[in-house]
């Protein structure tokens, strides 16, 4: 197994040297330094002077690949190519435009990030495998009929009606909670009640319906009809074995995501001002922070490829055929 | 041609790609036709209720998009003086095949002519009263005053503050208050009289083609149509397109006298609005579907039938691809083509031209962001495929690679890639909105479900609360991502093996 993980973390390196490079042609490559400095000033108010000043600022006046002035190892090292891509491998993303630590926000941001990512994880899961079981308990009734019409209904509207419905009703008619803020510590729950709900009932639709039709293909099964002969009541033949079995399919489509949850909700943090990371990218987006950008991609598929490595040990868990070799 | 046409035809890129998918979708029914297998799994479609209803609705907007993809620049009156504009448009003299080449020719045809640099469409102009018909800021659906109060001067010279008037809405009525629910009510009546004739010949029409051939009497048919005992669903698709025309012929009677669904902040007609998002919509949800399907169905067939080194490029490829989270990859690309796109202003004749081109690098960006899935599902396939024994025989008889490709494989994956297509369209009509509100979306100035949205949600903290731009928003896109997801449902059930 040891032998299988390292394999698995040695075929990740060249995977996020592909995301590397890809990310420095897009930033690079399609675009030289003087367009997006363009950009960035505004078209208008771009002399010659502007433009060279924001690249000195940014780094971004050094050669691209090799840098033939230089002596050397410096020839290599002193270009943009290993200043802003090869030096994320080491965790080193530079400074975002306002001259901030783009490291140093991260790491602020995880926190807030996960208390909204976690919990809303951990209930959308719950809430959508039981709801799914109640699906499947009544399966052919008219109570499976509507319910999965309710969930191709709740998968019809988008998430942005959730978040803005969920706002106004929740917090301005009913003026339960906050519409929006962080307060670090305890004090936080009363600001994140609502985003987490909100989270959980947009998911509901898709991944219940989806989970339905697992246990459906599972509850099919000869096994199944077995434990029924054998005179188990149908709750046991439930959850004693179709859930258990139908867990390994679930498994392959979640557990890839657990890393995914540091990064946080893009929309969900934008709208209610949570200050984690998802907010960070939206900001970096909207301010055109290519360096943030760069380094919000280089994180994810990092982590990305971390939830591919769980899914694969999670199968050795629930699964005791599955041997990693 | 001596006197200049009244209007210059313009073709943007996505125009001739969904009329090419719409030409496409026709070449298919033809195939379908000829095909018993293929037939009898579109039959299993018909025969589902929801999936005629479904159908008649998606067909609906499918109307409407292709309205609003005939694009032309109306000519502009000799007096006004403005710049000549440029030869053929870019978009124009790219889009080379036969059939709309018309639109080359008469750009040339009269030199003398000046256009407008505004770009209309033919939904545009049946919309006319709409479009024009603007208010100077919010007012409420069926409101003859506008939202806000404001500082007005009376006959007699005396300052009031009062709600006034609308210029278009509820204009016709001197005593709107009293009038305005016996109008209406007149109105919706002769527009459902309207209807109900609309819908008898439809339906006499409808009738006649199911009678035709089916060796029965005529009333029988009908009657077999109406009490829902025909093969297919018809009573489904006859229900939903008589609530169509219902609610199609009441905003044809109510709209050049009301504002329906109200205006948006700067008086433009929300209804207006939200026909024009639907071709955005319809474009986004289909072609970047057709521009990564040849990428997914190529490499995901090569590398499931070649194996080897193909097998781990692709796989490399898309792994890539995958690792990096979509968003932010979309994010990438987009900031980066807005880039391009804004340092070469020359590209472009119009400002449609370039939000049309921002609309088409969104569709590619997507397609190579989204095409991995599909990719993964036909290399899965592929693998069991090629160890089948027809497969096997055709190798055995020497055929070469590519035609065990072409004519062994490829049709038995088709119905992947079917389901792949219906499947998509309602996540790409949502994630549209959700990539506009983050800013990464359309052009700002394309009108789509989701800069709706974007303009929309900060009014409803206003007091009192604007609420018609949003369920406007709702509503369309709500009835268009149900009918996609519940014909894609059905379409799927009809075409996978697995589901008998």
């Amino acid at each position: 197994m040891l032998a299988y993980l390292l394999r698995r973390v040695l075929y990740a390196i060249p995977i996020l040297i592909g995301v590397n490079l890809l990310t420095f042609v897009l930033f690079f490559v399609v675009n030289s330094p003087d367009d997006m400095a363009r950009m960035h000033i505004g078209v208008k108010r771009a002399t010659p002077e502007a433009i060279e000043r924001w690249k000195v600022e940014r780094g971004y006046d050094k050669p691209m690949f090799v840098n033939a002035e230089a002596a050397g190892s410096a020839r290599f090292t002193d270009t943009i190519f290993f200043d802003k891509s090869l030096r994320m491998f080491a965790l080193e993303f530079g400074r975002a435009d306002d001259g901030r630590d783009i490291g140093q926000e991260i790491r602020d941001r995880m926190g807030p990030s996960l208390a909204i990512a976690l919990p809303t994880f951990v209930l959308s899961l719950i809430v959508s495998i039981s709801f799914a079981l109640l699906l499947v308990f009544f399966r052919a009734t008219y109570l499976d009929f509507w319910g999965v019409v309710l969930c191709v209904a709740m998968m019809s509207i988008s998430s942005l009606f959730y978040i803005i419905g969920g706002q106004w009703l929740v917090s301005k008619l009913w003026a339960l909670v906050p519409i929006s803020g962080y307060a670090p510590g305890l004090d936080a729950a009363r600001f994140l009640l609502l985003p987490v709900l909100i989270s959980v009932v947009a998911g509901i639709g898709s991944s219940a319906r989806w989970y339905r039709t697992i246990f459906l293909e599972e509850i099919s099964k000869d096994y199944v009809r077995t434990a029924r002969a054998k005179g188990l009541s149908e709750l046991a033949v439930l959850f004693r074995h179709v859930l258990r079995n139908a867990l390994i399919p679930i498994l392959t489509g979640v557990v890839v995501v657990i890393p995914l949850l540091f990064m946080g909700s893009l929309l969900v943090e934008s709208f209610f001002a949570i200050p984690g990371l998802g907010s960070y990218t939206i900001d970096a987006i909207n301010a055109q922070d290519f360096a943030v950008v760069r380094a919000m991609v280089f994180i994810g598929s990092v982590l990305y490829i971390i939830g591919l490595i769980l899914t694969d040990i999670s199968y050795t868990l629930v699964d005791p055929r599955v041997r990693l070799e | 041609m001596s006197a200049p046409m009244s209007f210059q035809p313009v073709l943007l890129w996505t125009d001739a790609l969904l009329f090419l998918l719409v030409g496409i979708g026709l070449l298919a029914a033809l195939h379908v036709r000829g095909q018993a297998p293929l037939r009898e799994a579109w039959r299993k479609v018909g025969k589902r209720p929801t999936g005629m209803a479904a159908a008649t609705v998606l067909g609906a907007f499918l109307v409407i998009g292709v309205l609003d993809s005939l694009h032309y620049r109306p000519l502009l009156p000799p007096v006004e003086a403005v710049e000549p504009t440029g030869e053929a448009s870019p978009a124009a003299s790219g889009a080379a095949d036969g059939a709309q080449a018309r639109s080359g020719a008469a750009a040339n045809a009269a030199p003398g002519a000046t256009y407008s640099t505004e770009v209309l469409s033919v939904l545009d102009a049946l919309l006319s009263p709409l479009r024009a018909q603007t208010e100077k800021t919010y007012s409420a659906p069926f409101a003859w005053t506008l939202y806000q109060r404001e500082t007005m001067e009376l006959a007699d010279g005396r300052q009031v503050r009062d709600y006034p008037r609308l210029a278009h809405g509820a204009a016709h009525l001197e005593a709107p208050a009293e009038a305005l629910a016996g109008d209406v009510g007149a109105r919706v009546l002769r527009a459902a009289g309207q209807a109900a004739l609309w819908w008898a010949g439809a339906f006499l029409l409808l009738a006649t083609l199911v009678w035709r051939g089916s060796g029965l009497g005529w009333g029988e048919v009908a009657w077999a149509m109406l009490s829902g005992h025909t093969v297919l669903a018809w009573r489904a698709a006859l229900l939903t397109l008589a609530v169509l025309l219902l609610i199609a012929s009441a905003c044809i009677e109510l709209a050049p006298y009301y504002h329906v669904l109200g205006t948006d902040k700067v008086g433009q007609d929300v209804l207006y609005l939200a026909l024009k998002s639907v071709r955005t919509a319809l474009v986004l949800g289909t072609i970047t579907t057709l521009v990564m399907m040849p990428f997914a169905v190529a490499l995901g067939i090569a590398a499931g039938y070649l194996g080897g080194w193909v097998d781990d490029a692709v796989q490399y490829v898309y792994t890539v691809l995958n690792a990096i989270p979509g968003v932010l990859l979309i994010a990438a690309a987009v900031l980066m083509m807005q880039v391009v796109i804004d340092t070469h202003p020359q590209w472009f004749d119009t400002a449609a031209e370039r939000s049309d081109a921002r609309l088409l690098a969104l569709c590619f960006i997507l397609g190579i962001t989204s095409w991995t899935g599909l990719a993964r599902l036909l290399r899965g396939e592929t693998l069991k495929l090629r160890e089948l024994e027809y497969v096997q025989a055709a190798r055995a008889f020497g055929v070469r690679t590519p035609a065990i490709l072409r004519r062994h494989i490829l049709p038995n994956v088709m119905h992947i890639v079917m389901i792949a297509l219906v499947m998509d369209f309602s996540g790409l009509v949502l994630a549209e909105a959700v990539l506009s509100y983050v800013g990464i979306g359309v052009d700002p100035t394309t009108i789509s479900f989701g800069t709706m949205i974007n303009m929309a949600r900060a009014e409803l903290a206003r007091e009192p609360m604007v609420w018609w731009s949003l369920a406007a928003a709702f509503v369309f896109m709500f009835v268009l991502v149900l009918a996609a997801n519940l014909f894609a449902d059905v379409v799927r059930d009809a075409f996978d093996p697995r589901r008998g």
